[in-house]
């Protein structure tokens, strides 16, 4: 047996269909949308914008705030509890920290990038979907940064290596699963998100990180397209 | 000597665009071993030598010499403390706001009350951006009528126009009196009309800041809304 034809069809190295757009919510700074898959994120950036309670304050520089959140209404349609959790703690942590080394803020001492990640609709990936629309927001909200931020999962189900795993691979029960949300800066190759959940061999594990390195650079064109297309498609009359 | 990019292309951060030594990176980008890399989302644009980058988006920073329209949000013993649409609140002193003799303990609000626009300098900013304001200066004065509109800071320039030709433009057309604020806060007074299609137009500066040709554009648009409203009913 082993699962080697995917449940939908792709090929081992083929990410599902990915649609990016900017600016979709125009009360905030800069605001992006990611589908991948069945998998949807939205993120608003607000800020840099004065920062309380006073003792958050960095005099140095200023300080990236991020909130992931799932709706009530995502994944299977089981209702979640609203409002965070400790799942979604840690993602936003991990999302801070994988956006944080592309941030400059040294311009905005004292002062907070508050960046909200909301998925109405999950089929697994959704922390790196998360990653993919907050760094086009930031992008479009008009920081400095070093770089964009891509991010994709892959995974060993059974004993193949795939890219972008859904919840159905994700899930299989016949055999062992371990899924690693990477996430990617495209220009220098750099790594600021790796996790884990599973076993895996060493040699795999690289071979894996080679796999979402190629899928990145296909997620930066996109990514790329949207934040051009936002200013391109205004046309003069 | 290699740009990577046009000139006048929108570019986004982490794009790289020249390489080699013979360029210098200014506002917006960043040197990398031997490339220029943009740092913010913009208009990538060549002058000399210098690479830098029109943002398209962005938050107001201070600067020192700037003439903005604040808001007052809070009035305090010896001076206002305003809102400048920036990430940092500002600080009017008592001694730059008027040159007139104040008494001890009298009330501030007979100047600037709770909400009032005014526009005004920034004549200090700190490193932590703590930031100064004065009155002195000439066309500085309270906003008491009209209305306030907010734009993208970053589109400013392009409002203005070169030395001014742009919102002078729209000034004359439509007899409205503008105060564009570097901050991108813009004060309209006129007749109610007037004021509308000032509004109007600024939105369209706004929206189409960064293609070309944008001067005649405006003209052609503005002659055009003013046909369409017959000549007479744009009081004047």
């Amino acid at each position: 047996m082993g699962y080697d034809k995917r449940f939908d069809g792709r090929r081992a190295d083929q990410m599902r269909e990915i649609e990016a757009r900017v600016g979709v919510i125009p009360r905030a700074d800069g605001s992006a949308y990611f589908r991948i898959g069945r998998t949807i994120a939205y993120a608003a950036v607000y800020g840099p914008r004065n920062l309380y309670p006073r003792f958050l304050q960095d005099p140095s520089k200023g300080i990236l705030r991020c909130r992931y959140n799932m709706m009530p209404f995502s994944g299977s349609g089981e209702r979640v509890r609203p409002g965070g959790n400790r799942r979604s703690k840690e993602i936003s942590m991990v999302t801070e920290n994988a956006l944080m080394p592309v941030l400059n803020l040294d311009d905005f001492p004292n002062a907070v990038v508050d960046v909200f990640i909301e998925l109405p609709q999950t089929d697994s990936g959704t922390r790196c979907a998360g990653i993919c629309a907050a760094s086009m927001a930031l992008a479009d909200a008009g920081i400095s940064m070093r770089d964009l931020v891509t991010s994709v999962s892959v995974g060993k189900v059974g004993s193949s290596l795939l890219v972008d795993l859904t919840y159905d691979e994700e899930a299989y029960e016949d055999e062992p699963v371990s899924d690693v949300p990477v996430a990617i800066l495209p220009r220098t190759g750099q790594i600021s998100l790796l996790q884990m959940d599973g076993e895996i061999e060493k040699d795999e594990l690289i071979r894996l990180l080679d796999m979402a390195k190629k899928a990145c650079w296909g997620i930066y064109e996109v990514q790329k397209a949207a934040l051009k297309e936002r200013f391109n498609c205004v046309k003069a009359d | 000597m290699a740009l990577c990019v046009n000139e006048k292309e929108i570019v986004v951060p982490g794009e790289v665009l020249a390489t080699g030594m013979d360029n210098l990176p200014a506002s917006g980008t960043f040197r990398d071993g031997d490339q220029i890399i943009a740092s913010r989302l913009g208009i990538m644009e060549v002058s000399g030598r210098l690479i830098r980058i029109i943002p398209l988006s962005g938050n107001y920073l201070p600067k020192r010499g700037d003439t903005v329209i604040a808001r007052v949000t809070d009035v305090t013993l010896s001076g206002w403390r305003m809102d400048i649409n920036s990430p940092y609140l500002a600080m009017l002193s008592l001694k730059d706001a008027t040159s007139r003799f104040i008494k001890k303990g009298s009330d501030l609000t007979q100047f600037f009350d709770l909400g009032d626009f005014v526009a005004i300098k920034i004549i200090n900013v700190t490193t932590q951006k703590i930031t100064d304001l004065s009155m002195r200066g000439p066309g500085l004065k309270k906003l008491p009528e009209g209305r306030i509109i907010y734009v993208t800071p970053s589109k400013v320039p392009r409002i203005i126009g070169k030395e001014g030709s742009m919102v002078s433009m729209v000034k004359k057309n439509l007899d409205c009196r503008i105060l564009v604020g570097q901050n991108g806060v813009i004060w309209l007074n006129g007749s109610p009309k007037a004021e509308l299609l000032a509004v109007e137009t600024i939105r369209k500066i706004e929206r189409e800041a960064h293609i070309n040709g944008l001067t005649d554009r405006v003209g052609r648009f503005l002659e055009e809304r003013l046909k369409q409203e017959a000549p007479s009913s744009v009081e004047k």
